[in-house]
């Protein structure tokens, strides 16, 4: 079974995504990656270098800059015959582009596969995780998401070759009008080894940021929030962790004052230890913590920072 | 302009559902069921687009059993004018056959914005919206924090993995919802007495076009488990015996 993997990239760097994404596609075959981005050569030369893959096909075109839906799925279904797989990670832009794919190839997708049992059975989860599903998938084109928290990195030091692809896009149907990115030197949430999250009980941004970012700053973690702070307004909606928001699964989650909602769990209980800081020992976090710290965490967050570097 | 907003009855999203001892399936009897948060959140971008002016007609359409009128119900109390109730009935519908059904009353009414859920909370597939908007070769603006409309075109900020990202659409377009792109409203008592009297068509999918194979499952389900569970772990009573767990313990440190 030959499976086309396509790219997480923003034009001048492979996302650690696609690495972890690579481990699922191996095991429904052989794996092509695809970049598809503008002036992106660089993209595919690090694509080229991991472990596994027989091709890096690059797709360099004006009208492929910002990775929209319309004319990514054009490009992947230009190629979609050659190929009995068509994989990518269950980013934003994955979840964007492979649905459009899969209608149009007339085949049901699955999404968020966390576990490949074999080519054509995968384990997802519904209900915000509460289930685990078993799906058989017997479309022509096994079209999948993958939820890459789950799956380890492919390793490097491979040198696939690469090959040009001709793009022929028809004329565009949505325009990119901007972004507006969150620039950090923090770690990537979806990818960190440690991430500290911060809930509503933080109060207000400003103190979200007296409180969180030391401690981050110090573990060298990346930050995160649950639904309840996002919507209040103390952190920007990239930091959501939970079953709408992103799915992580670091070494260490360090939960401050966050109470742990089955949307909030849904998106962190695969992490490997668990810490819980929270006033009310009551708290759902609890039950999925590995150890638990009832207190008020204005108080211990500076106390753990402090003690992180001594 | 005309509006067209999916919606579907989906469990509660305060419910914790469980899973059934034969794995095959989970337990849906007696839960309480609910409109998709996400559709609420369409439902209620629809009808604030109608109360600016700039929208003349919301049509809500929900795909399932003839329960899902309940959910019809619930879009037209807020404010939605009709809506098309498309039966199937205990036939489990994929995102590609609900899809399919949605291009046939997409086609049917004509509308210039079809607004969804970004995802159902039952299945947590994510693939509708983009789906129809494939099948209708349409723009589409997913996970959308912000609509700004147009006699022309669509303005849609996306919530994406990185912040932002802001996309103009031709119409007629496809959109789903992000959670922040609005807080839906509590519909009145007069409202909800109003809504019982707004007409809701039955459809079948049969009456769309749409044979047998064209809406049947593709997928099957082996088997639902319970998720692996999580022991509670410990507590600790200090900072600096958190420090010594996570570093000697755990060896996270």
């Amino acid at each position: 079974m030959k499976t086309l993997l396509i790219a997480e990239h923003d034009n001048h760097t492979l996302s650690a995504h696609t690495a972890k994404a690579l481990t699922a596609a191996t095991k429904l075959g052989a794996v092509d990656i695809l970049v598809l981005g503008q002036d992106c050569e660089a993209v595919a030369q690090q694509a080229a270098t991991l472990a596994g893959v027989s091709t890096v096909l690059l797709a360099d075109d004006a009208g492929l800059a910002n990775q929209l839906a319309e004319p990514c799925a054009e490009v992947i279904l230009s190629l979609a015959s050659e190929y009995q797989g068509i994989v990518a990670a269950a980013t934003t832009t994955g979840k964007n582009t492979l649905p459009r794919v899969a209608a149009k190839l007339d085949v049901m997708q699955v999404s968020d596969v966390i576990e490949v049992l074999d080519e054509s059975t995968f384990k997802r989860p519904i209900y915000a995780g509460n289930a685990i599903q078993t799906v058989r998938c017997n479309e022509p084109i096994k079209v999948i998401t993958v939820r890459t928290a789950n799956f380890e990195a492919a390793g490097t030091g491979a040198s696939a070759p690469v090959s040009a692809v001709s793009v022929n896009l028809s004329a565009a149907l949505s325009e990119h009008v901007e972004d507006t990115l969150s620039v950090s030197e923090r770690p990537e949430l979806a990818t960190a080894n440690i991430i500290i999250s911060g809930g509503r009980a933080l109060g207000s941004k400003e103190q979200f940021q007296q409180v969180i970012l030391p401690v981050a700053d110090k573990l060298g973690a990346a930050v995160g929030a649950s639904r309840a702070a996002v919507d209040a307004g103390y952190a920007p909606n990239d930091w959501q962790v939970g079953q709408t928001g992103k799915i992580v699964s670091p070494q260490l989650y360090i939960a401050c004052g966050i109470s742990g909602a089955i949307q909030h769990l849904a998106g962190m209980k695969d992490s490997k230890v668990i810490v819980a800081i929270n006033t009310d020992e009551d708290a759902p976090i609890f039950q999925v913590a590995d150890y638990g710290l009832v207190a008020d965490l204005f108080e211990v967050l500076p106390e753990l920072e402090q003690q992180l570097g001594s | 302009m005309k509006v067209l907003v999916a919606v579907k009855r989906v469990v509660d999203y305060n419910v914790k559902v469980r899973v059934k001892n034969d794995g095959s399936g989970v337990d849906l009897t007696n839960v309480k069921m609910s409109i998709n948060p996400f559709d609420e959140i369409a439902v209620e971008e629809a009808v604030r687009l109608k109360e600016a002016g700039k929208v003349d007609e919301v049509v809500l359409v929900s795909i399932g059993s003839a329960k899902s009128e309940e959910t019809l119900r619930t879009g037209l109390a807020m404010g939605a004018d009709r809506g098309i109730l498309v039966n199937t009935d205990d036939l489990a519908v994929e995102p590609l056959a609900v899809a399919k059904i949605l291009q046939k009353v997409t086609e049917k009414e004509q509308p210039s914005l079809v607004i969804l859920g970004k995802q159902a909370i039952d299945d947590d597939c994510n693939q509708t919206g983009q789906m129809l908007s494939a099948l209708m070769n349409w723009p589409q603006g997913t996970f959308a924090s912000e609509v700004a409309l147009d006699d022309t075109q669509v303005t849609v900020t996306r919530e994406v993995d990185g912040g932002l990202q802001t996309v103009k659409l031709s119409l007629p377009a496809v959109v789903t919802t992000d959670l922040r792109l609005n807080e839906p409203r509590f519909a009145s008592l007069p409202n909800i007495m109003k809504a019982k009297k707004k007409p809701v068509d039955k459809l079948t999918p049969a009456e769309l076009g749409l044979g047998e194979g064209d809406i049947k499952p593709r997928l099957e389900i082996v088997q639902t488990q319970e998720p692996a569970k999580r022991q509670a772990g410990i507590k600790v009573v200090t900072v600096a015996e958190l420090v010594d767990k996570l570093k000697n313990e755990a060896g996270v440190l």
